[in-house]
């Protein structure tokens, strides 16, 4: 942009009609943002305002407009209300969404982290250069196209405790000596689903990273390796490095999205053998107990998680305004 | 240990760490295809090589109407979403990539953060927009309810497909050299047909990608698509895949299943193979930048 202003400054000064100009570039730069920001206020501003509003009201899905206001009560009794059970033990809040927060913040690290260290690594091997470097970058983009309901039924089939590829090969390798139902059991259904979240996303890590890394220019390796540093000194002292804000933009979005995880676990296990997360918490509360204000607090909860983390995106990583 | 032995001994290596990671990439999918070339008494013997080739899932799945019609409403609802999107994100781009005004950087930011909505945040008052779209304006009309409609689909998915057109959009507006407008302006044209006859045309390859990016972003949602409809004349196929149903309650018809998941991976598969190159530089372009 600065560029262009300079430009029209250097033409002959022919100041009305400049800013006549001016305004009618102005004018324009409305009329064509108006339909994107009118569109913008009804399918996210408002529906987020009334979100707010109904999180406040014990409103029930089936009875539109009954709901009587509430204050903070939905909060309370999600968050902060304290209730003592029969056996003499306290509860703080709603034990089931605490719950819901908890597998998701252990779902969101460990494949956050899975992702990074084999995205890091396939980004690697792709920078380098091989024989059939193309079919690698193709095959990468594979598990990325395939849609997450489709991925999850695939693994879910995988996984099939009887006729599941996956305890079939454990076996053969000699791992496990029985099935194991791997969506069925609370002890592995976490995990299980986080692998397949792992494969599924670790294309956009990798690509996010190799985006870097090509950035980085090859005569610093030059003059590493004329210097006599090995391989290794190299990767740690200047590759990586230079990578950490690429590392770091993959790192934030791929946090945001895995906070947001609802198909995979939808399908894989509906929530089930301790694989609720925020996401399918909240859906249930809003249409399977059409509790549409307790939800919409749930619902509220999530959004401002998120809204941390963008923020976080925002103030290291500014838009660039040229 | 020669040279030559350790070097030979580094390649084999290197192409056996190439190998793992094309079976860890590739191998769900490829058994997704041999579990679907099988009839569903085969399903319970494993072998990882077809042995013979039965097209029953396949045909199956094509005689069932469910399938087909979220195939329908999955094509209608994606195309849709995407010409909606890049119609009217191109005229918002080039307003932000292009022209001087104030509050653009609010919007250009209001834009961005939307590219990172949440949306389980919003379906739960969404839904009560749907079933009774006058509410926005504090009115009722629950005649003209969109619930279980196509259109319902179309009008919500605009929430991430808009901001992403736009935001995509705009960097590749901002990246064209600013002479091609002066050039145009000198030549007396007006600041839109500067946009409409000298900068989209150029924008055509950009277009292009970020339209399928938003397509495959509609094509793969499921969130909204099994919330704001019932059955089958407007869900679309994700849903239909989700909760495929065999012939009995009690026997999962998994050969079925993933004939079914085949038959919509396909085409993306195609469209990423063809556009490796593009889809790549789009994906990344916007979080490398940023």
């Amino acid at each position: 942009m600065a560029v262009k202003e300079e430009a029209i400054q250097v033409a002959p000064p022919v100041p009305k009609k400049r800013s006549k100009f001016a305004k009618q570039q102005e004018r324009l730069a409305y009329m064509l943002v108006a339909p994107t920001l009118l569109l913008i206020l009804v399918v996210a501003a408002w529906p987020l305002y009334q979100a707010v509003a109904l999180s406040f009201t014990d409103e029930r899905l089936g009875r539109p407009g009954q709901g009587e206001f509430v204050g903070l009560e939905n909060y309370k009794a999600l968050l902060w209300q304290v209730r003592e059970r029969s056996d003499g033990s306290v509860r703080i809040g709603d034990s089931d969404f605490y719950e819901a927060v908890t597998n998701t913040v252990l779902l969101t690290l460990v494949s956050v982290a899975l992702e990074l260290v084999l995205g890091l690594g396939i980004a690697l091997v792709i920078n380098s250069k091989f024989k059939g470097r193309g079919l690698m970058r193709t095959a990468v983009l594979v598990p990325w196209a395939i849609p997450t309901v489709v991925s999850a039924q695939m693994w879910s089939w995988m996984y099939n405790d009887v006729f599941g590829v996956f305890n079939d090969m454990l076996q053969r390798v000699g791992i496990i000596s029985d099935n194991i139902a791997w969506l069925a059991n609370p002890t592995t259904a976490l995990m299980a689903v986080t692998l397949m979240e792992v494969w599924k996303t670790t294309p956009f890590m990798a690509l996010l990273i190799l985006a870097g890394l090509q950035v980085i220019p090859g005569d610093v390796y030059e003059a590493a390796d004329i210097d006599g540093a090995s391989k290794i000194q190299q990767f740690l002292a200047i590759t990586l490095p230079l990578l950490r804000p690429a590392i770091l933009v993959a790192l934030i979005f791929r946090t945001m999205d895995a906070l947001r995880i609802f198909d995979a676990i939808k399908v894989m296990t509906n929530g089930g053998s301790g694989t609720e997360v925020m996401s399918t918490y909240a859906h249930r509360n809003l249409f399977d107990f059409q509790k549409l204000g307790y939800g919409n607090a749930v619902s509220v909860v999530i959004f401002l998680i998120i809204a941390v983390f963008v923020v976080i995106y925002l103030t290291s990583f500014r838009v660039s305004e040229d | 240990m020669s040279k030559e032995m350790k070097k030979n001994l580094q390649n084999v290596a290197f192409y056996l760490v190439i190998a793992v990671i094309i079976f860890y990439l590739l191998f769900p999918f490829y058994w997704a295809v041999v579990s679907s070339l099988k009839t569903q008494a085969q399903l319970f013997d494993i072998t990882y090589l077809p042995t013979e080739l039965y097209l029953d899932a396949y045909r199956v799945v094509f005689q069932n109407d469910n399938f087909i019609l979220g195939l329908r409403n999955s094509i209608i609802v994606s195309f849709s979403v995407t010409i909606v999107s890049l119609i009217i994100g191109s005229f918002a781009a080039y307003a932000l990539g292009r022209l001087p005004f104030r509050g653009k950087n609010t919007i250009l930011y209001l834009v961005l953060v939307m590219t990172m909505f949440p949306l389980i945040a919003v379906v739960g008052s969404l839904f009560t927009f749907i079933r009774n779209p006058c509410i926005v304006v504090g009115a009722n009309c629950p005649a003209l309810s969109l619930f279980n409609t196509r259109t319902a689909l179309v009008i919500t998915y605009l929430v991430f497909a808009l901001p992403f057109t736009t935001y995509v959009l705009t960097n590749f507006f901002r990246s064209l050299p600013a002479e091609l407008e002066q050039a145009a302006l000198v030549d007396g044209a007006t600041p839109f047909q500067t946009f409409y006859k000298v900068l989209l045309p150029l924008t055509m390859p950009a277009l292009v990608t970020t339209g399928m990016l938003t397509f495959i972003a509609a094509w793969n949602e499921f969130l909204f698509a099994m919330t704001f409809t019932l059955d089958f004349q407007s869900r679309t196929v994700q849903p239909a895949i989700a909760f495929f149903q065999g012939a009995s309650e009690r026997e999962i018809p998994w050969n079925n299943i993933m004939a079914a998941s085949v038959v919509v991976t396909i085409p993306l598969i195609l469209l990423v193979l063809i556009f490796q190159r593009r889809i790549v530089d789009g994906l990344t372009a916007g979080a490398v930048k940023g």
